[in-house]
């Protein structure tokens, strides 16, 4: 970039990390962010952990994991590129398509839009701790039996925020399925699929089944 | 063999597999995040590889350091793409790759290299001609009649100017691959709907005998024609993993870049004019289109669209070269624009006429392909009755009073989609087991599923008993993911294959039952004498006659052959009809319900087929209101090659969508036709033709967004 000025930012934190909670706030791409990946690292104050790796320990599935990482790491990196949990994918990287979508404290999120370091001491959970081929949750079985799936890459991503909406809204209407699943993204065209699987689930999860 | 095997489908009513819906046999991997898509493997000592690109729109490299980069710890190499000197035509172009082992030290490495740039002068926009100068190549007139006298005696005629911008494929998994080259070995693991050519290609590249190119891949997470043989970026992650001594390197495209160099599908903007008769019948078309695919050539989309034989033509293309990444095949490359630019201009004819467009597209009909006359019709006969065209249809802006307007549009596709070329390997082995290899790739389409439908149907067992793999080059060749050919190529080997193995294994059993081969028929795990159910063994006792030995037969799908053959031929049309509903006062156009009447063959899977018609329609709808890629006039710069403003379709977004495959005997009987493209044809056109039904007027360009519906109905362009 032949830009030499870097805008005025007050009250930026002075470690590299930094740079993700700044762009989480809404600020994405452009000149701005940029010029912040541009930017030297500065030194940190010694309460501040980084640049350098940091051993941390992460909540996953119920089992503590114990992994180095950058403190600029997302959660989905570490996910997939420290510990080969491949199931919520990367495609965006700026929370906006769901893909990447797991829960953290019982609440689906954005992992791309997540900390490695930040997740320390919550409960992660995964579409492998909650679901198998052997052993299929309903909303699983649900997106198989409607099928709410072609190349199948933002199907672990769904799965995991239909189970999210529906911990919170046990009997949905069709209205709020659409609202209530509108952060999550299908390019092959699944929606009406991924429609009656939510239903079929908030009816098989009534009949009984875990949910 | 005694006699070849009678290939010919079952009878619709004898099938026990075909024509029956069983969920996607890969539904568990998928739905359960178990399913490895080759972006989430990480063969032992991986390096991830990551590319610095080039900022602007047009400019020339003047230097490059990539020294500090070097010297990072962790970087394990670096290739110079774009040396000094280099000139650099579009935003995002490869100008350096790094490989590092963490994701985190290649960026870091990538921003380490110091990049001089001379920066040139740009054009990016294409909307408007006149501003393209000398970027713009005008190609040769196609002149068909006399356009000039049919106009002069045209009872009426009318004119129209519409656009349809470069949207680009958006895969979910971006493109890339991970590839290892140690000595003369490569592996590769490909995102690629082309698995079966993908290692001849690599090789080629990187002069290794494609006898040493290894390609294994399971899923893909979506290609929509931009997928097919190892792109640049599979030669560069080769090199990478050269210099670093043979570790793999993973090197995919991160979003933004993506977005820029990826792909995308062509424009399309024209003034369109057209003549014809009161009754509805058209005479003479002219078109002056334009449009641009990136800094190379690209052709035009085809006018007039499916109404060919329009016996009076004057067309002419001009093609403009811009500063912006190249155009790839995108789901029914061409059709899209060319349905848009047809339909509109049908739509607006019967306006200015005063008839309902439904008698309109009917009335000329007549100037479809022969063979395809009277399957129009009919399609748009059932289409206006699925969607209470005559209860909802009103002429264009009487939408009655309040501000929100609801109006009804119709459109058009066609599409080939025969089988390509298809090998497939049937084994039947001594104890039961049966295994179907094929290097094939299911891009979500259900490819596993029907080949494994296929299979059962023909040997008479249960799809569980059915092992099947496919993704890997060391199997018999199938061929590219593309043009809807996928289904028609599989489904005939995989028919011939079966069949030929199953000869041999009646061969084995015949003398157990006191029969001829040809006599015995295989029936719900049974071998049996035919017409005499009660001389039958099981499928096991009949394998065990086998011996030691497996059976192993091969069958080909020769598209030469497919006509006569019958087991599979191409030929779709489609006709589409939107309901939308709009709202004057912000702009806001929302689908109330869509649908789809979908011409096939014969359909191995109703619900996957239907999947794929609904996938096909949201894809279009998505298209119609939110797809654009955005370029910036002064920077040069694409201004959304992102998610977040490159917007897609929501689950919210798409209304009520009805498909109808037309499933009738007369069409099962043309066999197995390909549908994964010709449902995504029409959507711009229904949509922008039920928008200007209900606010009276034309939005032009696509996509219908607030600022172009409200522009329109003020009298403004925009």
């Amino acid at each position: 970039m032949s830009s030499k000025k870097e805008p005025e930012l007050p009250a930026r934190p002075k470690t590299r990390f930094s740079r993700r909670g700044f762009l989480g706030v809404g600020i994405s791409g452009g000149a701005l962010g940029t010029a912040l990946l541009e930017r030297e690292a500065v030194a940190a104050p010694a309460n501040v952990a980084g640049p350098g790796p940091v051993a941390i320990t992460l909540n996953i599935n119920g089992k503590p994991v114990n992994l180095t990482v950058e403190p600029r790491v997302t959660l989905v990196d570490a996910l997939r590129n420290y510990l080969d949990l491949t199931g919520a994918k990367k495609v965006c990287d700026r929370a906006a398509c769901g893909t990447c979508t797991v829960m953290l404290n019982g609440k689906s999120v954005y992992s791309c839009a997540v900390l490695a370091i930040d997740a320390q001491g919550k409960n992660i959970e995964t579409i492998e701790g909650i679901t198998s081929p052997e052993k299929m949750h309903p909303v699983s079985a649900a997106f198989w039996n409607n099928d709410a799936q072609q190349c199948g890459y933002c199907t672990p991503g769904f799965v995991m925020a239909c189970k999210g909406f529906l911990d919170e809204h046990p009997n949905p209407t069709a209205d709020q399925v659409k609202h209530g699943l509108g952060g999550n993204l299908c390019r092959c065209g699944t929606y009406m699929g991924v429609r009656a699987a939510v239903l079929e689930a908030a009816k098989a999860a009534k009949g009984g089944k875990n949910g | 063999m005694a006699n070849t095997p009678d290939y010919h489908w079952p009878p619709m009513e004898a099938r026990k597999v075909i024509g029956k819906s069983p969920r996607r046999v890969d539904g568990p991997m998928k739905s359960t995040g178990r399913a490895r898509y080759s972006s989430d493997l990480k063969p032992k000592d991986t390096l991830f590889g990551v590319y610095l690109t080039c900022p602007h729109a047009h400019a020339r490299v003047t230097g490059i350091d990539t020294g500090a980069a070097e010297k990072i710890a962790g970087v394990k190499a670096v290739d110079v793409l774009a040396p000094a000197g280099t000139e650099v035509q579009w935003q995002g172009y490869e100008v350096a790759a790094v490989a590092a082992t963490t994701e985190e030290i290649a960026r870091e490495a990538t921003r380490a290299i110091k990049v001089e740039y001379e920066v040139m002068p740009h054009l990016v926009k294409e909307d408007d001609l006149a501003k393209a100068g000398a970027r713009a190549k005008q190609g040769g007139e196609r002149l068909v009649g006399d356009p000039d006298k049919a106009f002069q005696e045209a009872e009426a005629a009318c004119e129209g100017q519409y656009g349809i911008p470069v949207v680009t494929h958006c895969c979910l998994e971006p493109h890339g691959q991970i590839i290892q080259w140690q000595g003369d070995q490569v592996n590769a693991w490909p995102s690629t709907q082309f698995v079966p050519g993908y290692g001849g290609a690599l090789g080629q590249s990187l002069k290794v005998p494609a006898t040493n190119v290894k390609v294994k891949m399971d899923y893909i997470g979506g290609g929509f024609g931009s997928k097919f043989g190892p792109d640049a970026w599979a030669v560069v992650a080769a090199n990478l993993s050269k210099k670093a001594g043979g570790r793999p390197v993973k090197l995919y495209l991160d979003r933004a870049t993506e977005q820029m160099i990826a792909g995308n599908r062509p424009s399309a903007f024209a003034k369109v004019k057209l003549g014809g008769k009161k009754d509805g019948t058209v005479t003479v078309w002219q078109s002056e289109s334009w449009g641009t695919g990136g800094f190379g050539p690209a052709g035009g989309p085809s006018q007039p669209y499916v109404y060919t034989n329009i016996p009076n033509i004057r067309q002419v293309h001009t093609n403009v070269s811009v500063n912006a990444g190249a155009q790839r095949a995108w789901r029914a490359p061409g059709n899209q624009q060319a349905s848009y630019l047809t339909c509109c201009a049908l739509d607006d004819f019967a306006n200015k006429i005063g008839m309902d467009p439904i008698e309109v597209f009917k009335i000329n009909a007549q100037y479809a392909p022969q063979a395809r006359v009277e399957t129009y019709r009919y399609q748009l006969d059932k289409a206006a009755e699925l969607a209470e065209w005559k209860k909802l249809w009103h002429p264009r802006g009487e939408a009655g009073a309040g501000p929100v307007k609801r109006g009804l549009g119709v459109a058009f596709g066609a599409w080939g989609g025969a089988g390509h070329a298809s090998q497939c390997r049937a084994i039947i082995n001594p104890d039961g087991s049966v295994h179907i290899e094929i290097d094939t790739q299911d891009l979500g389409t259900g490819t596993r599923t029907i080949i494994t439908q296929v299979a059962a149907e023909s040997l008479g067992l249960p799809m569980g008993q059915i092992k099947l793999s496919i993704g890997d080059s060391s199997l018999p060749p199938d061929n590219a993911s593309g043009g809807s050919t996928t289904v028609g190529g599989v489904s005939t080997s995989t028919r011939k294959a079966t069949l030929n193995a199953l000869a041999k294994l009646f061969e084995a059993a015949a003398p157990a039952l006191g029969a001829q081969p040809e006599e015995l028929e295989a029936v719900d795990s049974h071998i049996r004498v035919k017409n005499s159910p009660n001389k039958s063994i099981t499928w096991q006792a009949a394998c065990r006659k086998l011996g030691a030995n497996a059976i192993s037969e091969m069958g080909a799908n020769v598209p030469a052959n497919a006509n006569a053959e019958g087991l599979n031929t191409g030929g779709a049309a489609g006709v589409q009809i939107a309901d939308v509903s709009v709202d004057t006062e912000t702009g806001v156009v929302s689908i109330n319900r869509y649908t789809a009447v979908q011409d096939c063959g014969m359909i191995i899977n109703p619900r996957l087929a239907e999947s794929q018609v609904y996938g096909a329609v949201i894809m279009g709808i998505s298209t119609a209101l939110f797809e654009e890629r955005i370029m910036d006039e002064q920077t040069g710069h694409v201004l959304n090659p992102d998610m977040e403003f490159y917007k897609l379709a929501g689950i919210a977004d798409i209304g009520d969508i009805h498909v109808h495959l037309d499933i009738r005997p007369e069409n099962d009987k043309r066999g197995v036709i390909g549908l994964g493209e010709p449902p995504a044809i029409p959507i711009c056109a229904a949509v922008g033709n039920a928008v200007a039904n209900a606010i009276g007027v034309r939005v032009p360009r696509v996509p219908f967004t607030p600022d172009r519906v409200l522009a329109a109905l003020e009298g403004r362009n925009a």
